[in-house]
């Protein structure tokens, strides 16, 4: 049983979390055997771009250690077979170029989506 | 017998989402339909036993007028509703969330798991929807 996860809010508590809950989420299922792949958009588009630094966090003489590594996380969830895609034209209301996208992510159009979503069983949008 | 999963997020007292989602466990219960449910989250507060009901003077109610509505009641009801139509009923905490939030005190059969209880709930339901936070 396939799944598309289709992640629209981003940085939602990562500092917080240390990492993106529903990236963690499909992390998660995956290690308990679930063939979970990801389609960002809106927002979340953001999460394709390289060389992001979440680090500095402070409050009082509380200093944030191991701060949200989103790049990491979604190279590590590439890394374990799945397939991560990304919407074209929300990256171009923003302005990310695919130049600046780390490795290993499709960009699909809308006009794409309908024969993405015949591919999975369950499609879950967050 | 028909199952189906859910998985809810949103935090108590924040999103009209929480009341549909109590809604659409409440008519699957109602027809029979087995329900399993995942709180990942805010939603693991959901089932907590230290929420309490309150006065409220602006509305010009005592405790006992006001009958503030607890989320943890709902869940109580749900489980009482699935005994009384003999529905399986299952609700499980994200742990790591319940730790979190320490959302330890909770209605008598919530359970605690990790998204891997979600995927099972998944596979041994005929549909799942999850309800997200935004």
């Amino acid at each position: 049983m396939r799944v598309l996860q289709i992640i629209e809010p981003a940085y939602r508590a990562t500092l917080e979390e240390q990492d993106d809950t529903v990236l963690w989420f499909t992390r998660a299922i995956r290690a308990a055997g679930a063939p979970a792949d990801v389609l960002l958009c809106g927002s979340a588009v953001n999460y394709s771009v390289r060389g992001q630094d979440a680090e500095g966090f402070r409050v009082g003489s509380w200093s944030q250690q191991h701060p949200p590594a989103i790049e990491q996380e979604l190279s590590k969830l590439i890394e374990s077979g799945a397939r991560v895609t990304v919407l074209a034209e929300d990256l171009a209301e923003r302005g990310v170029s695919t130049e600046s996208m780390l490795p290993g992510i499709e960009v699909l159009g809308r006009k794409s989506l309908g024969g993405l979503f015949s591919q999975y069983q369950r499609v879950w949008k967050w | 017998m028909s199952t189906l999963a859910l998985l809810l997020m949103d935090a108590p007292y924040e999103q009209s989402r929480t009341s549909t989602a109590f809604r659409l466990i409440d008519a699957a219960l109602r027809r029979g339909v087995g329900v399993r449910v995942f709180a990942y989250e805010g939603a693991v507060s959901l089932s907590m036993t230290t929420q309490k009901p309150h006065a409220n003077a602006v509305h010009g109610r005592t405790l006992e007028e006001e009958a503030h509505p607890t989320p943890h009641a709902w869940v109580g009801a749900l489980f009482d509703l699935a005994k009384e139509t003999n529905t399986p009923f299952d609700w499980v905490n994200c742990g790591l969330c319940v730790d979190e939030r320490g959302a330890n005190e909770v209605v008598a059969g919530v359970r605690r798991g990790s998204p891997a209880d979600f995927w099972k709930m998944n596979l041994e339901s005929a549909n799942t929807l999850v309800i997200p936070t935004r």
